[in-house]
């Protein structure tokens, strides 16, 4: 399926709950409410026509007025790709896991939350992944303040 | 594998400076006697914040630090990210650039791959493979010390060309090392890879099965060792490596079940011919050029994201660079393939015994500067 077609057959689904698409970009992507998330994931996931079952890259990016989760998604079946796009708000940012629908989730999601701070409802294990457990703060976030020092080591 | 666990469970720590983690890496094992119940690993020693360092140097200051990520492969990393920034920009490199690039990954993906299969046998116990692949890296690194004056962290590829052209020999030096070098894989095959202490080893442990690698996007080598023909050079062609004559191969389960240990590990022997054949293509089709051409006085790409991804030797290597139109990335994310394929060594060592760990992990040929970026 063409980026075209995946974006129709979304917005044919979820009518409502997907919010913005565009299909010229470099990469093609449909922006969907953050809490008919974890539907839409399975779906791309379950679906025979779509069946995205790798999970490429799942990262934050922090806009200065909001915050958002990238899911870029490929079909190892059917050769395809499409990007899912997600807005949080920048005041606990939070979000469904999909850690149930792919199992690198997990991971990925553990450093979205260490970097950006971002919730995953339902994650098993949601703890600082590249950081130490004891750092203050979310290093990816654009007003992070680095610290002087880090237990009398400077930094 | 199945196992059922009696007495009391003690926790073993490994790591985190431990010779076979190949770097950094903590694992917290916790063990029934010899048996592996739980393996969870620790990772992030080696973490430099290299994703919050490249929002705040210019897009060509990046080079330099993608070379430290997966340190074992740089010229792969340096090509994957210059063609994401070329991607965003719209630059078209000429056919001298393409195929000069394509030789040096290819020989980076040999010399990865030598570390790979050299470190791999040193774990197990042979260190006389460790040597010889490192003899024949070593001729590698110097290809690359002549063209561009650095061994290991070249800043060599960069956005919309290269920082040198190669001397007027080294087409002729690369093709002698690559008739030197194809005799000496079936060497290393004599000596390590059907060593029978070698295959008993590592032919019936660490079975990864191809769905469950699929769903912890493990990629490269490692997905291919369990039999999923998948390549990103053959499956979605970049850089012109479509026209490009080579096989990707996949673990065929030789010697035990497919996606062993040794599958994951013969893959990568395989693959150094597949690389050979490459470079002979690209040296028969390199013509006359300017690699300066198409470097931009400014790099400025306009606003908007992109993701490009690029088969280095660990993987699938993605770069996920957001442009506001300034002369910096807004935000970059690395997808990285040892942090994907390290994510499912929990889920496989489960129930394996104490010394397979060891022979599971170097299987996976993870390199920790890239895990922890």
């Amino acid at each position: 399926m063409n980026p075209q077609e995946i974006s129709a057959l979304l917005t044919e689904k979820f009518s409502a709950k997907v919010l913005a698409s565009k299909q010229d970009a470099v990469n093609p992507w449909s922006e969907v409410e953050a809490s008919s998330l974890l539907e839409i994931c399975r779906f791309l996931r379950e679906d025979s026509r779509l069946r995205m079952d790798h999970l490429e890259l799942l990262g934050g990016v922090d806009y200065a007025d909001h915050m958002e989760v990238v899911y870029i998604l490929y079909s190892m079946e059917h050769r395809h790709r499409y990007t899912v796009r997600c807005r949080l708000p920048r005041e606990a940012p939070a979000v469904k896991s999909v850690e149930s629908v792919w199992a690198i989730a997990n991971w990925h999601e553990r450093e979205a939350y260490d970097m950006f701070g971002i919730g995953f409802e339902g994650h098993s294990d949601l703890r600082r992944i590249l950081c130490p457990d004891d750092w203050e703060g979310y290093p990816l976030r654009k007003d992070y303040v680095f610290p002087k020092s880090y237990w009398d080591m400077p930094v | 594998m199945e196992a059922t666990y009696s007495g009391d469970i003690m926790t073993l720590n490994m790591g985190p400076q431990h010779p076979s983690t190949h770097g950094v890496l903590r694992l917290e094992l916790k063990t029934d006697g010899e048996i592996v119940a739980d393996a969870i690993p620790h990772i992030g020693y080696l973490h430099r914040c290299f994703e919050k360092h490249a929002e705040n140097v210019d897009y060509a200051g990046v080079v330099p630090f993608v070379d430290r990520l997966d340190y074992c492969a740089a010229m792969n990393m340096e090509l994957g990210y210059v063609l994401a920034v070329e991607k965003l920009m719209g630059i078209e490199v000429n056919n001298r650039v393409r195929c000069i690039r394509i030789i040096m990954a290819e020989l980076g993906r040999i010399a990865s791959h030598l570390i790979a299969a050299g470190t791999y046998g040193n774990d197990i116990g042979s260190f006389t493979p460790f040597l010889w692949c490192f003899r024949d890296r070593e001729k590698i690194l110097d290809l690359f010390e002549e063209t561009c004056g650095a061994r290991l962290l070249y800043n060599y590829n960069w956005i919309g060309g290269l920082m040198y052209d190669i001397k007027p020999d080294f087409a002729a030096k690369v093709l002698e090392f690559v008739d030197y070098f194809e005799p000496q894989v079936e060497n290393l095959n004599k000596l390590l890879s059907d060593n029978y202490i070698f295959v008993r080893r590592t032919a019936s442990v660490g079975i990864l099965p191809p769905e469950v690698a699929i769903n912890y996007g493990v990629t490269g080598p490692n997905l291919r060792g369990s039999g999923v023909r998948f390549d990103v050079r053959k499956d979605e062609p970049y850089f012109g490596y479509e026209d490009f004559d080579f096989e990707v191969v996949v673990g065929k389960g030789d010697c035990g079940p497919v996606g062993s240990c040794w599958d994951r590990y013969m893959v990568r022997i395989r693959e150094v011919k597949e690389s050979c054949k490459i470079i002979r293509q690209a040296v028969a089709k390199l013509t006359p050029g300017d690699v300066h051409e198409s470097i931009p006085k400014r790099i400025k790409p306009p606003p908007g994201e992109v993701y490009m991804r690029t088969e280095c030797p660990r993987g699938e290597l993605g770069y996920y660079i957001v442009s506001d139109g300034s002369t910096k990335p807004y935000r970059l994310k690395v997808k990285s393939p040892c942090f994907t394929a390290m994510s499912a060594f929990r889920e496989i060592s489960r129930g394996a015994m104490i010394a397979d760990i060891i022979a599971i992990l170097g299987s996976f040929d993870i390199v920790l500067g890239e895990i922890d970026r």
